[in-house]
């Protein structure tokens, strides 16, 4: 059986003025439909790089990406991603930004007032509604990054991709979007990749952890299954065993078979 | 620290968070004191702080213009030239009133000459009503206002159409790095080249293709807006081309991701993004071509002011230097106020209004 989204034996080689250089080699995954997935490893092994070619934005050197039975080779909104520095048009306003890809995307299919309606209906959902006509520098971090998520969610992607998506944000505000995120999750039922540094954000929001082993050549180390019931709240599990006992193998991963440079300490 | 304070962008923010020392100290509670010793601070001079910044830089730089200007009058008077002695600003200042009144002459000339039509007209009619009448355009001399206006036509003309090369230019070169390899080799080469240099090509090419019975231009008009274009070209190319190069990599991410087509792409996201650098690109290429025009003026005998300049300096009166000076300072305001007038535009059309240009 085939599933939802398949990465294949895929390698990647970079040409570097100093030659070639293999970043990734052999990777295989299989993930399913609505599945939350976490990629977790050592800084420059290679996550980015995985996530671009899920994106299409990278072009794999060998091995290919199945989504819902169909090769990836090029950039789509099937495939949206969340950018780390989100990745808004400052000349536009928080709707408009989400416009701009929603035009793209439905044209021919929504009238321009479903349209409108969908843009609210997605700002609304990550809370961002209020905002809708300011400029992003008008903005806070973490607000950006929620319409950087709405704009994704906007595009009603087959995956949604995230690259450190909260990387840059305090932890209070990083939990707040957490939480946001496994609503949206929980209600929308989207598949989700997502890379992060922070052992506690993986284990909290994740079905499966992947650990990469470190570059160059970088592969899938080990996959780490989480079962803890959802819904799930960050008060009640940071007691629970289950959960303590998830984020210490994560952190036993990171320390034991690999030097650790002090990237996963949350 | 003029062109700061005189920016009305920044100065009202500089009135909270600028470091003035004075006026910091003066909002401070604990400094009320001194300031009841010192009530000449208050009472007297109470003027509100940003007012008193922009005093300070204007008066600083009419000091400046006075000092020049007293440099500039003792030396001038020790010089001497085969057209007498070399103006200071006294005399650039009468000669203005005389070119002035000149203006007001040749201005009554005109309208005399139309008054003294009109009646011979109407005589002819008198007598006989079946006459033909002419009515005939009147040819004086231009005055050194209409030569302003042909300069200024000119430069526009020939700025206009080299922007309408340069910026598609540069934004396909920015977009297209093979275009760029081959496209830049050329701008390296024509970049330097002056304008004296393509003159005589451009004239000849003008006379030979330009050819109509009734021209809507003169041909000097042409030859001068040309050369002026071929010369500004190059700045807007270069920076239009870095700016759109330069577009944040996230950003076309996002625009690959949504699959937007080309020219929306340029429209939201290379233009927007670039904008900054068309202009810093454009306001060189208007300053460029000002400069350049008066030098095509002087050769191609466009008559706006560098022919006004040449014509003074071959009938070399004892007038002609402080006439030149007063073009010469006319020149160096227009060149300013084209450069404010870009900076005007750019204000109005960039969607970043928190950057103070200058
Ligand atoms: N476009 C590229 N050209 C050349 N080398 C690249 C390129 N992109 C990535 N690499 C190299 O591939 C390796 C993996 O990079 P990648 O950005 O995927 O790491 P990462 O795991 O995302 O790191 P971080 O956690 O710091 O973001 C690095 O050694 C990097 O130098
Ligand atoms: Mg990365």
């Amino acid at each position: 059986m085939q599933a939802y989204l398949e990465i294949s034996k895929v390698g990647i080689e970079f040409n570097t003025e100093s030659g070639k250089f293999r970043a990734l080699q052999d990777v295989n995954l299989k993930i399913d439909q609505g599945e939350f997935i976490s990629l977790i490893g050592h800084s420059g092994c290679g996550k980015s790089t995985v996530l671009n070619i899920l994106a299409g934005l990278y072009q794999a050197t060998e091995g290919g990406i199945i989504l819902d039975g169909k090769e990836v080779n090029a950039p789509s909104p099937d495939r949206a991603v969340v950018f780390q520095n989100h990745a808004l048009l400052p000349w536009l306003s928080v709707y408009e930004n989400v416009e701009l890809a929603v035009k793209q995307v439905f044209k021919g299919h929504k009238t321009r007032a479903e349209m409108r309606e969908w843009i609210d209906y997605n700002l609304a959902l990550v809370h961002i509604e209020h905002a809708k006509d300011k400029r992003p520098h008008e903005i806070s971090g973490g607000m950006k990054q929620r319409v950087g998520i709405a704009r994704c969610l906007a595009m009603q992607p087959k995956v949604l991709l995230m690259d450190e998506p909260f990387g840059a944000l305090d932890a209070l505000t990083r939990a707040h979007l957490q939480d946001s995120l496994m609503e949206i999750h929980a209600d929308l039922g989207t598949t989700v990749v997502m890379i992060t540094h922070d052992v506690d954000e993986a284990v909290l929001l994740s079905d499966r952890i992947v650990m990469m082993s470190n570059g160059p050549a970088a592969s899938v180390g080990e996959i780490l299954a989480i079962t803890l019931p959802r819904p799930r709240s960050r008060l009640a599990l940071a007691e629970d065993p289950d959960f303590v006992h998830a984020r210490q193998q994560v952190l036993q991963f990171l320390y034991d078979k690999h030097k650790f440079t002090g990237a996963a300490a949350a | 620290m003029s062109s700061l304070v005189l920016n009305p962008i920044r100065s009202d923010v500089g009135e909270a968070a600028m470091t003035d020392t004075i006026d910091s100290t003066q909002t401070k509670p604990a400094e009320q004191e001194s300031a009841a010793l010192a009530p000449w601070r208050y009472s007297a001079w109470s003027i509100p702080p940003a007012a008193r910044r922009i005093l300070r830089g204007t008066s600083l730089s009419v000091i400046g213009i006075l000092l020049f200007m007293l440099l500039w009058q003792a030396t001038a008077n020790n010089i001497d030239t085969s057209l007498g002695k070399f103006p200071g600003p006294i005399q650039v200042i009468s000669q203005v009133q005389n070119m002035a009144d000149e203006y007001q002459r040749e201005q009554q000339r005109r309208v005399d000459f139309y008054a003294r039509q009109q009646t011979r007209n109407d005589e002819l009619l008198r007598s006989d009503p079946g006459a033909e009448v002419r009515i005939r355009p009147y040819t004086g001399r231009p005055t050194f206002l209409n030569q302003i206006l042909i300069s200024l036509v000119t430069v526009a003309f020939g700025f206009a159409l080299a922007m309408l090369v340069a910026i598609p230019l540069g934004i396909v070169c920015g977009l297209s790095e093979t275009l760029y390899n081959a496209v830049n080799p050329l701008i390296q080469l024509f970049k330097p080249v002056s304008p004296l240099a393509w003159l005589p090509l451009v004239t000849m090419l003008v006379s030979a293709l330009y050819v109509s019975d009734d021209p809507l231009f003169e041909k000097s008009f042409v030859t001068s807006a040309i050369t002026v274009a071929l010369c500004c070209l190059w700045p807007t190319v270069i920076n239009t081309t870095v700016g759109v190069a330069s577009v944040d990599k996230d950003l076309i991410n996002v625009s690959r991701v949504i699959c937007l087509p080309t020219h929306v792409h340029i429209r939201k996201i290379v233009l927007p993004s670039a904008i900054p650098l068309i202009f810093t690109g454009m306001r060189l290429s208007l300053a460029t071509g000002w400069m350049v025009l008066i030098a095509a003026e002087m050769l191609a005998q466009n008559p706006g002011l560098g022919k006004f300049i040449w014509d003074e300096f071959q009938n070399g009166s004892s007038d002609s230097l402080s006439r030149i000076m007063v073009a010469v300072i006319v020149i160096g305001f227009i060149g300013l106020i084209l450069d404010k007038l870009m900076l005007t535009v750019q204000r109005y059309i960039s969607w970043d209004k928190q950057t103070v240009l200058r």
